[in-house]
């Protein structure tokens, strides 16, 4: 509804060409006198904004997500140079792609009543498999389901200063500041579930705080943001019940992990004798990778595998027998692997086009077919490549 | 200061008679004589000047030595050329000296010798060249003989015309192809030094003979100083011709940039892709500048989605490789395309090999130009 009255100030009077299928809006109805669409060049959008609908007719083509829902549904998953186009643009457009369309059939077909299916996307570098992910959280959360979105795994596994040994279990050390920051967003992201989903026992935090049976889950988030010592065994809380409730019924699960890959294989993190901390220690991948365990149902499991932030692997790898290592792979077996690759032609044509429209690349050659060849020589089509590429345009 | 002799005077060097009058005086001053003649010559003698004798003494040792190297080698004395011979010389001497010039050689003395010109004068001291006091003879009787070349065209120029036979055809004589001689070619031709203005005001003459309608031996004089410019220089490159393989077309050639060796295979008909080692190059070459320096050959003949390439490199660097890849995949679309895109091509720098290696860091010095910081105490 709101698309075309945020599309219109982006488009210049030339680029009323370029406008897809048009829904019948009374806005709409001066632009469909114009002269009706058959270029040869492939049509870079679409107006159809519910991931719900897309389907095979709108591959390649870009669609808009409002900048309110962007800020509602993605506090924290977005890619931080798509979020640095989204500012520039003053409009978020994904791509639909293959194989986001090939999931979304698969969870519209979701059987509730089994346990949870694994969905890996993996892929080389570059190639987009994370906003593939945004795509599939935009889909969930129009249909209204519980997002548990982790943006990426390899922020927990490296780079972390204050390491504290955990109240709840003692061989295992807490991660305060990741885990508030993650409770912050995830509030952001799901506040209408938050006061229905009761707690279904008692937690004590210390001496004087606790949370009674029955208080709603809200209640725990706001603990673990103000209290950031008990952060992680919050962030522990909320896992434990939204699995134990998710086959209730009340709401759907979907839990997507961005670089699912950090919670098997080594972590940079060393205790103060120097000594190398393993994965299981840090209290914050236990309770995930129970998360990611197939062993409950109601929802479904979205993965994606990353070499860009992950530590020990070599660059070219991008296989999930190589990403995940044996461990990894024999806990997550079985799972539906989803490759992604590069843009074939015609998607690639269509993101010419999208930054022609918004006018991203100055170069007097870009419009010109040679100059197209030569994106598509440098880039090799790699969705990511192509991006760096364009931004020097 | 020398010892005081018995007469106080300074002693004598042995060999020299006191020039006392008796009977012999008349040989001392014949004596005399000829030390005054063999003045003149001293002049000559300064610079080292090999005689006329001793460059024939030259060349006949030389043709003797050319039959005894032909002999040795097993061939036959009266066909061995040059080329033979300073390939036996390489077979019987082996050096390894870097610089060529160092090596042994065995030329003609015209060609080890420097040129030099005969004594200009006579027994008397009277020069044999009527220019010979211009400092400069052989030169100004060139010019002396150009401009009486033109003289005596236009002179039946205008005969010519008084008779009204001129024909106003001017038959341009194809140029190209052809340039002038150099001034240092003209220094070695009159073995004599020339300055700037001198040399252009030659070649200005001769510009001026060729405007003017002339005749067969006015032709023949001035192709004199015309040497031909090697046509085109494209000849260098041999290309091999495609083979096919399995019904595809393809080329093979190899390159090389700063220790790294590539070879590469362009298929004639393919979509773009481009393998290097087996891994797709956006994987191998992850730096932008690397994969334009692979697409630039492509792009420079507009074919950019047309060849599939596969190739192998070793060796060198990340920009090392590139660059040889790039000279292997330019090699290899030599056999691909026509004649006129390969002299492009060769214009554009795509076929020249890069000769620039690591220079070596020299003792005394930080790096290879870099000095050690200089420290006034």
């Amino acid at each position: 509804d709101s698309s075309p009255l945020q599309r219109l100030p982006c488009l210049d009077a030339g680029h009323f060409l370029h406008t897809g299928s048009q829904a019948p809006q009374n806005l709409a109805a001066h632009l469909d006198n114009q002269v009706p669409v058959e270029s040869p060049r492939a049509v870079s959008r679409t107006s159809e904004s519910d991931p719900a609908k897309h389907g095979e007719q709108h591959e390649g083509q870009h669609y808009n997500i409002p900048l309110q829902d962007l800020k509602a549904v993605f506090p924290h998953g977005l890619p931080p140079r798509f979020v640095m186009q989204v500012k520039t643009f003053n409009e978020a457009c994904l791509m639909v792609r293959k194989p986001a369309l090939e999931l979304l059939h698969y969870l519209k077909n979701t059987n509730f009543a089994h346990p949870a299916v694994r969905y890996v996307l993996y892929g080389e570098k570059g190639t987009g498999k994370t906003l593939s992910l945004c795509h599939i959280i935009h889909f969930c959360a129009k249909q209204d389901w519980l997002i548990l979105h982790i943006p990426d795994a390899h922020l927990w596994v490296k780079n972390c200063r204050n390491l504290l040994q955990s109240t709840y279990n003692k061989q295992r050390l807490d991660q305060p500041l990741e885990a508030s920051i993650w409770l912050k967003n995830f509030k952001t992201a799901n506040e209408r579930f938050l006061s229905q989903i009761k707690v279904q026992e008692k937690y004590v935090w210390n001496k004087r705080e606790s949370t009674e049976k029955g208080s709603p889950l809200g209640e725990v988030v706001e603990q673990g943001i103000t209290r950031v010592r008990n952060a992680t065994d919050a962030v522990g809380i909320v896992l434990k019940e939204l699995k134990r409730q998710s086959s209730s019924g009340i709401f759907h699960l979907l839990v997507a992990v961005d670089g699912v890959n950090a919670l098997w294989g080594r972590t940079t993190l060393k205790r103060e004798d120097k000594s190398p901390i393993a994965p299981e220690e840090l209290a914050l991948i236990y309770n995930l990778r129970k998360m990611v365990k197939n062993d409950w149902h109601g929802g479904a499991i979205v993965l994606t595998l990353s070499q860009t932030g992950s530590v020990f692997k070599p660059r070219k790898a991008f296989l999930p027998q190589e990403l995940l290592g044996k461990e990894g792979f024999d806990t997550l077996d079985p799972f539906i692997p989803i490759l992604v690759s590069n843009y074939n032609p015609k998607e690639f044509e269509s993101c010419i086009q999208y930054y022609l429209e918004n006018n991203w690349l100055q170069h007097e050659k870009a419009h010109t077919e040679d100059g197209k060849k030569e994106l598509l020589f440098l880039s090799n089509t790699n969705p990511g490549q192509l991006e760096r590429l364009c931004a020097y345009l | 200061m020398w010892k005081g002799g018995e007469d106080g005077k300074p002693p004598r060097k042995a060999g020299r008679r006191e020039p006392r009058l008796g009977p012999h005086s008349w040989i001392l001053r014949l004596r005399h004589t000829t030390v005054v003649s063999t003045k003149k010559n001293i002049a000559a003698l300064r610079r080292e000047t090999y005689t006329l004798d001793f460059i024939k003494k030259q060349i006949e040792e030389f043709n003797i030595g050319k039959r005894h190297l032909a002999n040795m080698m097993g061939e036959d004395p009266e066909t061995f050329t040059q080329e033979d011979i300073d390939r036996a010389i390489a077979y019987l001497f082996p050096s390894g000296l870097f610089e060529k010039r160092a090596r042994p050689i065995m030329k003609h003395p015209e060609q080890i010798f420097p040129k030099q010109r005969a004594i200009q004068w006579g027994e008397d001291g009277r020069p044999f060249h009527f220019l010979f006091y211009t400092g400069k003879p052989s030169y100004y009787s060139l010019m002396h003989e150009a401009y009486g070349k033109i003289l005596d065209v236009e002179k039946h120029q205008n005969q010519l015309r008084a008779q009204g036979l001129f024909s106003e055809k001017t038959k341009t004589k194809d140029l190209i192809g052809s340039r002038w001689l150099i001034k240092e070619e003209l220094e070695e031709i009159l073995v004599e030094k020339l300055s700037d203005q001198d040399y252009a005001q030659f070649i200005r003459l001769l510009e001026r003979l060729l405007t003017l309608q002339r005749g067969g031996a006015e032709e023949e004089f001035v192709q004199r100083f015309r040497r031909s410019v090697t046509i085109q220089s494209k000849k260098q490159l041999i290309e091999p011709v495609q083979y096919d393989e399995q019904g595809m077309a393809f080329s093979r050639s190899e390159g090389r940039r700063k220790s790294a060796e590539a070879e590469a295979v362009v298929y004639a008909h393919g979509s773009g892709r481009v393998s290097v080692n087996g891994t797709d190059y956006l994987l191998y070459f992850p730096v932008t500048q690397d994969r334009e320096q692979l697409m630039f050959p492509f792009h420079f003949l507009d074919r950019l989605g047309k060849h599939d390439v596969a190739c192998t490199v070793s060796g060198g660097g990340r920009a090392a490789q590139a660059g040889a890849i790039r000279l292997a995949v330019a090699r290899a679309l030599c056999t691909l395309v026509t004649e006129e895109e390969v002299e492009w091509m060769r214009q554009a720098g795509l076929l020249t090999a890069d000769l620039r290696v690591r220079e070596r860091k020299k003792p005394g010095q930080e790096g290879a130009r870099r000095k050690f910081t200089w420290k006034k105490r």
